[in-house]
C-alpha cells in the first residue's frame, strides 16, 4: 500500500518548463554519447541533408533548465518543481535506493538547433512491485515537448525506481 | 553515418541483425556525460556514496547506455531513416573502466549494443521496423534491454 502522501501524487502535473535547444548542447551530448554523426557536428553538412540543419540526438530534447533551484542533487530538472516535490514526499515516507529504471519514448518531429520546447512533466503512475531483492516502488513520469510552432515533438516517459522503504 | 549506405525497408527481413556498436564507458565518458545533461547525482563519480546505495561503486548512468542504443539505431537506418519509438529497462548497473592516461582507458570490459529485427510492415503509410535492442557487458550480461521501432525509406 502507497502511504497517502505518496498516492496523491499521481495524476499531477507540474509547471511547464521551457528550455532552447543550443546548438553546444547538442556537440556536448554527442561528444559524451561518442556519436560523429555529422547531422549533429557539422552546420554544412546538416543544412544539405535532408534534415536542413542541425538536428539533436534522438532522446535529447534541449538543455535542461538547469540551476534554476541552485540544488546540486536536483537530478532531473526537466521535471521541474514536480521533481523536487516526488523526491521530498518519497524521502519523508522512507523510500531508499532510488534508480532510473528505464524510458520510453515516442518521436514525433525532429528536434532542432534553436528551437525552444516546452515541456511539461505529470506523473501518471506510482505502484510497487515484487522484484528480486523485495517491493520496488516505480514512478512514471510523462514528459510532453511542444516546440515553437506549437507541435509535440515527443512524449517521453520515465520510470523512476525506489528499491526499499524504511 | 554519412559513409554508411543508406538501408532500404527492402533490405531487412524479420531476425535481420541490427549493426552491432561497441562502446566503452570510462570515468572520463561519465564526467563528459553529467556535465552534457546536467545529472549530477553522486552515484555516478562518488564511490563511497554509491556503496553506501548498496551500488558496490560508481556507475554510468542509465540515460548513457539509452543514448548509445539510439546511436546504434540511427546509425544503422541511416539519414533517410525515422527513429519513431525508442524504449528500455535497465536490468543490472554497469561499472565503468578508470582511465590510464588524459586519452587512454585502461584494460577493461567492453560493451556492445545488438539489436534485431522483430516485426516488418506498414503503418500509416510509412514501411516500418520493429527491433529489439539490448546492451551486452563484458561480462555478457544484458544490462539494458529495450525496443526501437523505425521508419525506412523504400525503393518502390
Amino acid at each position: 500500500m502507497l502511504p497517502e502522501e505518496v498516492a496523491k501524487l499521481i495524476g499531477k502535473a507540474g509547471e511547464t518548463v521551457v528550455m532552447e535547444v543550443e546548438k553546444g548542447a547538442i556537440k556536448r551530448i554527442a561528444d559524451a554519447i561518442g556519436d560523429s554523426n555529422p547531422l549533429y557536428w557539422d552546420e554544412e553538412y546538416a543544412r544539405n541533408s535532408r534534415c536542413g540543419g542541425i538536428i539533436a540526438p534522438p532522446g535529447f530534447t534541449g538543455w535542461p533548465a538547469k540551476w534554476r533551484w541552485n540544488l546540486y542533487l536536483f537530478y532531473m530538472p526537466q521535471y521541474s518543481d514536480l521533481y523536487r516535490e516526488w523526491v521530498d514526499a518519497m524521502d519523508k515516507a522512507g523510500y531508499t535506493g532510488r534508480l532510473d529504471g528505464g524510458w520510453e519514448f515516442d518521436f514525433f518531429q525532429l528536434v532542432r538547433a534553436g528551437d525552444t520546447l516546452a515541456c511539461t512533466p505529470k506523473i501518471t503512475d506510482i505502484v510497487e512491485r515484487q522484484g528480486k531483492s523485495g517491493t520496488l516502488t516505480l514512478t512514471t513520469f510523462e514528459m510532453t515537448y511542444i516546440n515553437q510552432n506549437g507541435d509535440v515533438v515527443s512524449k517521453t516517459r520515465n520510470n523512476m525506481i525506489y528499491r526499499s522503504r524504511s | 553515418m554519412a559513409e554508411q549506405k543508406q538501408l532500404y525497408w527492402e533490405d531487412v527481413e524479420v531476425g535481420s541483425e541490427v549493426t552491432p556498436l561497441s562502446k566503452i564507458a570510462t570515468t572520463q565518458t561519465l564526467v563528459k556525460w553529467a556535465g552534457a545533461v546536467g545529472d549530477f547525482q553522486p552515484i555516478h563519480y562518488d564511490d563511497s556514496l554509491a556503496a553506501s546505495q548498496r551500488l558496490g561503486k560508481r556507475i554510468v548512468h542509465g540515460a548513457l547506455k539509452r543514448s548509445w542504443l539510439i546511436q546504434m539505431t540511427t546509425d544503422w537506418i541511416g539519414e533517410q531513416g525515422d527513429l519513431r519509438k525508442f524504449s528500455c529497462q535497465f536490468r543490472g548497473v554497469d561499472y565503468p573502466r578508470f582511465m590510464k592516461s588524459s586519452t587512454e582507458p585502461e584494460e577493461g570490459e567492453t560493451w556492445w549494443c545488438k539489436g534485431k529485427v522483430t516485426k516488418k510492415y506498414t503503418e500509416g503509410g510509412e514501411h516500418r521496423v520493429d527491433c529489439d535492442v539490448w546492451l551486452e557487458n563484458g561480462k555478457g550480461e544484458l544490462t539494458t534491454q529495450g525496443k526501437a521501432t523505425a521508419a525506412l525509406p523504400s525503393r518502390d
